[in-house]
């Protein structure tokens, strides 16, 4: 009798075990919201190594570039549960950080001995913190990215060109240092028939709907010496927005626009850009550093074809930044299991893994380490990039500002309409009235 | 008594007996009036829930400050000032212009060629069934498919669109930049529009030719009317209230059109071809000028509703002929 009962007893047992196993499962598991790109493939597998160190299962909602801001956004603002974790855009954090989105992540950071000093100063600005400059953490840097340029190394190294380039313009054909040089490639690359066909000079962003534009003509702006507002008064833009150095700078990238894009080439952004590269249409290409990999590895203009620069300079030297930090979603039920992914993705040998995967740590330890600079092909530019970066307004209301530069820049530049200072001009009252309903002025 | 009926009553008692009086007292007492509302109801609630609250919310947020990305905040009446800022924002005179201009040249282009492929499907030729199909494809098609299949129609390096006019005209490919010139832009779409709805105007005005009479054709020949004459004064005024209701549906339509010009350029180049719909998308959720984007939207549903009305009174007008 005894015998039976204790048997019974172990029969239950199991039975209750076997059936709160899988709720078990369920509860350890964490979704992760990011973009569809190469480089959330590679946090795919790297998140491999996490559930196998806690059993922690991590899905994955990956979105269209085209979409991204429209879906997470709104399912932020409808304080949805869906994402445990988000890799947000750098533009997003003082709506998230204001609006109550993301876990301020200050105490944790200070418990599990996570130090903000240990990752690239520019990403802890870009990606972390609002208000910029506080050290108010609201993400740890994830995905370092900046705005950068390949080029055709082999069409850069024939002789032939070579020769006829140094005739007209009296300096090697070489990875270009200023704008002017850059410029000057172009041209001459410009409906130059190479192998029988007919190929152009670059191709940069003019993407109307989204940002593209906006990320393109920055880099420019910032080197000709546009800055956003008064460094002595925050939100004063006359005179910095609109200043005679800005206008040259907007008047540049128009006529690079004009001289130097394949033909079409009104909507070009990440993809557009990357597809006209990997055709053999451009001798150069400005991208966003996350496609370097990819380009890398395509068999028809990566390996010993390709090559990368940094951004150039002119009168300053900045590159727009890209890239984002991973936050917890403050909606979220399962708080605990994704700081424990954060404290987990913080770590030294984790982010060097990240790199080694196609991901672009901003941790100092990786991106400083001995061997890094020749760790791969394009590690180079990266880490001159990420020396120079400058970022777009991170405002609550920074998609309005965004869409302010779009429409104004794109009237210029692509539609040609109006003066470079009609522009600029009109992007000064749209930023304040911008400014004015937040109240800020 | 027919046998099959007795069962029927006998069922119906049996159902009567074991249904509770009160319940059976209760239906039968119901007028047929309330019968008919009991049934209609339900609509109706859907109705309110789904169309009438909704536009009732969006006139409250209209008055107000209201962001949907900021939900904590504390939301203030703020008058008219949502209007004034609307009605007097050029960027959204700029786009109900653009909006203006695709009605009119989409709804021109689409009338006459609609009309002129129904007169010539209804005279009922050999395979006159295989070409109707095969002209009422595109208008089956996702509007996805159609923005991206014609985006690479019009690349200029690339696109067949380039290379015909092209070799029409003589003018280089790389020259023929439909989405990305100024005065082009707005054509393009245009083409896109019409090409894809082109046959629903078709079918209506088919409707509209098959209903009339051959009795009356047969009545003109005895007459002696020349067909000129039987086109002008027998098929266009008959088959005016349809071609009338074709240009209703598709003008409510077009003056709505959103995804052919997102997907064909975005709104640009610069803002040439941004539409209303465009300019408010951006304004409700984007910006998330939650307050400011309700006002616009109840312009533009003024703005169409009253057109609609006007444009209704003399399509009856017309019928009543």
């Amino acid at each position: 009798m005894q015998k039976k009962s204790k048997a019974l007893l172990g029969l239950a047992s199991a039975l209750m075990l076997s059936s709160a196993l899988p709720n078990l499962a369920i509860a350890d598991e964490l979704t992760l919201c990011w973009a569809a790109w190469d480089p959330a493939n590679a946090l795919v597998e790297l998140s491999k190594d996490f559930t196998a160190k806690t059993g922690t299962t991590v899905k994955f909602e990956f979105v269209p570039w085209t979409s991204y801001a429209d879906r997470f956004l709104n399912e932020l603002n409808s304080h949805g549960k869906l994402c445990d974790l988000i890799i947000g855009d750098s533009q997003w954090i003082g709506g998230s950080a204001e609006n109550g989105h993301y876990v301020k992540l200050n105490d944790f950071f200070d418990k599990e001995g996570i130090k903000m000093d240990d990752f690239v100063p520019a990403t802890v600005v870009g990606y972390s913190e609002w208000p910029k400059n506080t050290p108010n953490y609201w993400a740890l840097p994830a995905m370092g990215d900046v705005v950068g340029w390949t080029y055709r190394k082999d069409w850069f190294e024939r002789p032939e060109l070579k020769k006829e380039f140094k005739e007209k313009y009296g300096w090697d054909l070489a990875a270009p240092k200023t704008y002017d040089q850059l410029k000057q490639i172009a041209e001459f690359f410009q409906k130059r028939e190479i192998d029988g066909k007919t190929v152009y000079g670059a191709s940069i962003y003019t993407e109307r709907g989204s940002e593209g534009i906006t990320m393109g003509v920055t880099n420019v702006l910032y080197d000709w010496g546009f800055q956003y507002d008064n460094p002595k008064k925050p939100y004063e833009m006359e005179g910095f927005v609109n200043s005679p150095d800005a206008v040259k700078g907007l008047e540049f990238y128009k006529s690079l626009f004009d001289c130097c894009t394949p033909p079409g080439s009104s909507n070009v952004y990440m993809v557009e850009s990357a597809d006209a590269f990997k055709s053999g249409q451009v001798a150069m290409q400005m991208n966003f550093a996350f496609t370097w990999p990819g380009l890398y590895k395509d068999e028809k203009v990566g390996g010993d074809r390709i090559g990368f620069f940094p951004n150039p300079a002119e009168k300053a030297h900045f590159a727009q930044l890209g890239g984002q930090g991973i936050s917890v979603v403050s909606y979220s039920d399962k708080k605990d299991a994704a700081l424990e992914y954060i404290k987990w993705f913080a770590q030294p040998d984790v982010q060097a893994k990240w790199w080694e995967l196609g991901g672009f740590s901003c941790l100092n330890s990786v991106v400083n380490a001995p061997g890094f600079a020749g760790s791969q092909p394009y590690a180079q530019a990266f880490l001159d990039s990420m020396a120079i970066v400058k970022d777009f307004w991170a405002e609550p209301s920074y998609a309005s500002l965004l869409q302010a530069m779009q429409k104004r820049v794109h009237n210029y530049v692509v539609a040609g309409n109006g003066t470079a200072q009609e522009a600029l001009d009109g992007l000064v009252k749209d930023w304040t009235q911008v400014f004015e309903d937040d109240g800020k002025i | 008594m027919n046998i099959s009926n007795s069962i029927v009553e006998k069922a119906a008692d049996a159902t009567a007996k074991v249904t509770p009086i009160s319940v059976v007292r209760r239906v039968r007492g119901l007028s047929d009036r309330a019968i008919a509302w009991l049934f209609i109801a339900p609509a109706i609630v859907l109705l309110l829930a789904i169309n009438i609250f909704p536009l009732i919310w969006a006139i409250y947020l209209s008055f107000t400050n209201y962001r949907a990305n900021r939900p904590n905040a504390a939301v203030e009446g703020v008058g008219l000032r949502n209007y004034e800022r609307v009605l007097t924002d050029p960027d959204i005179w700029q786009a109900m212009q653009t909006t203006a201009h695709f009605v009119f040249w989409t709804i021109v282009l689409q009338t006459v060629i609609g009309f002129t492929l129904a007169y010539l499907i209804d005279r009922k030729f050999r395979g006159h069934a295989f070409w109707t199909t095969v002209i009422l494809i595109p208008m089956m098609l996702s509007p996805a498919v159609v923005g991206n299949f014609w985006r690479f129609l019009y690349e200029p390096q690339i696109g067949l669109f380039a290379y015909a006019v092209s070799w029409l005209s003589g003018i280089p490919t790389s020259d023929i930049r439909m989405l990305g010139d100024v005065s082009l832009a707005p054509w393009a779409i245009i083409i896109v529009d019409t090409w894809m709805w082109t046959p629903y105007v078709m079918l209506i005005c088919l409707a509209g030719l098959r209903s009339i009479p051959d009795y009356i054709y047969e009545a003109a020949e005895v007459d002696r009317a020349s067909a000129w004459r039987q086109f002008w004064s027998i098929t266009v005024p008959m088959a005016l209230p349809f071609i009338m209701l074709a240009v209703l549906f598709r003008g409510i339509e077009n003056f709505k059109m959103f995804d052919m010009v997102t997907l064909l350029t975005g709104g640009g180049p610069g803002s040439v071809t941004e539409v209303a719909s465009i300019t408010l998308k951006r304004a409700a959720f984007e910006s998330w000028a939650t307050g400011r984007a309700s006002a616009f939207a109840i312009v533009l549903f003024v703005a169409v509703f009253g057109l609609a009305n006007i444009y209704v009174k003399a399509l009856n007008k017309v019928k009543q002929r």
